[in-house]
């Protein structure tokens, strides 16, 4: 068994959220997987009980991708999709992101950067908002009670990429 | 991200919160802070910034309401708010859950095509 690796997020600035990740393959892999739907569909999925019928992926500047995701209990869809704005295989893509039922103003900018070095990939993922109220309405939106954020999960957000010891 | 839940704290104060949480030396300050209280003289300390450079982070990390003073009023000792550091967390933390889930299936994912391309030569 390998170890899981783990997933760091941070908010570097008011209007970012940012995701690190490292996979144990080599980047042009993980940007096919990013980039051809029939590989997209196979792990982009929702919870359990969620299928995507629809991922569509025009691959060039200007073009669009759209995804629907759909919970097969109820047939309750979600959609989303956006416009590619930079294209850099197998290294970096920037496209925008907006929601069928869009719980926050303006279009969000995903900036896709993959890193290669000794056959591993590190994934990092900057969603860009288009003011600090629109991330806050998703931060906001998704708040719920429940869940108390332990000591440990803290001192792994603190300790993220630029934290200081 | 799917989830939509009920907001519950006034978006001003968590933009304060993530604001104050946007600064590296400030994320290390709640750090040291977690591990128990200590005067600014001890917080400056790691961090080979002058008391004014300090206290002024303080202050902000005060306003978020993530940090307070102790009583101790010769020392002025800060120490973590946890429950307003818990309620900008939990929503990262979902948020995180959420991801990592979607992550492992990219890991098996990546894992039978590394087999395949390995089997068949190229394929792709």
């Amino acid at each position: 068994m390998k170890s899981a690796e783990t997933l760091k997020i941070t908010t570097p600035s008011e209007r970012e959220l940012v995701m690190t990740r490292v996979f144990d393959a080599p980047r042009t892999l993980v940007y096919d997987a990013h980039t051809k739907p029939e590989l997209v569909r196979r792990w982009l999925l929702g919870p359990p009980g969620w299928s995507m019928p629809v991922c569509e992926i025009d691959l060039r500047v200007g073009g669009t991708y759209r995804y629907v995701w759909r919970r097969d209990q109820d047939g309750t869809e979600m959609g989303m999709g956006g416009v590619y704005r930079e294209i850099r295989a197998p290294e970096r893509i920037v496209s925008t992101e907006r929601f069928d039922e869009a719980w926050y103003p303006g279009e969000a900018v995903g900036t896709l950067v993959l890193v290669e070095q000794g056959g591993k990939t590190t994934l990092t993922y900057t969603m860009l908002y288009q003011s600090r109220e629109a991330r806050d309405a998703v931060i906001k939106s998704n708040m719920e009670s429940g869940v108390t954020a332990s000591y440990d999960r803290l001192a792994e957000l603190l300790a993220a990429p630029q934290g200081v010891r | 991200m799917y989830a939509i839940g009920s907001g519950r704290i006034a978006p001003d104060r968590l933009d304060a919160t993530f604001a104050a949480l946007a600064d590296p030396t400030r994320r290390g300050i709640l750090a040291r802070l977690a591990a128990g209280e200590a005067s600014v003289t001890e917080l400056a300390q790691p961090f080979a910034m002058s008391q004014p450079a300090i206290s002024k982070h303080l202050k902000v990390l005060e306003r978020a309401g993530l940090i307070s003073r102790g009583r101790d009023a010769q020392r002025r000792p800060r120490r973590l708010e946890a429950k307003r550091l818990g309620e900008a967390t939990k929503w990262l933390e979902r948020y995180r859950r959420f991801w990592e889930g979607r992550y492992h299936q990219l890991d098996a994912l990546l894992d039978e095509l590394k087999t395949k391309g390995n089997r068949s030569g190229d394929r792709r």
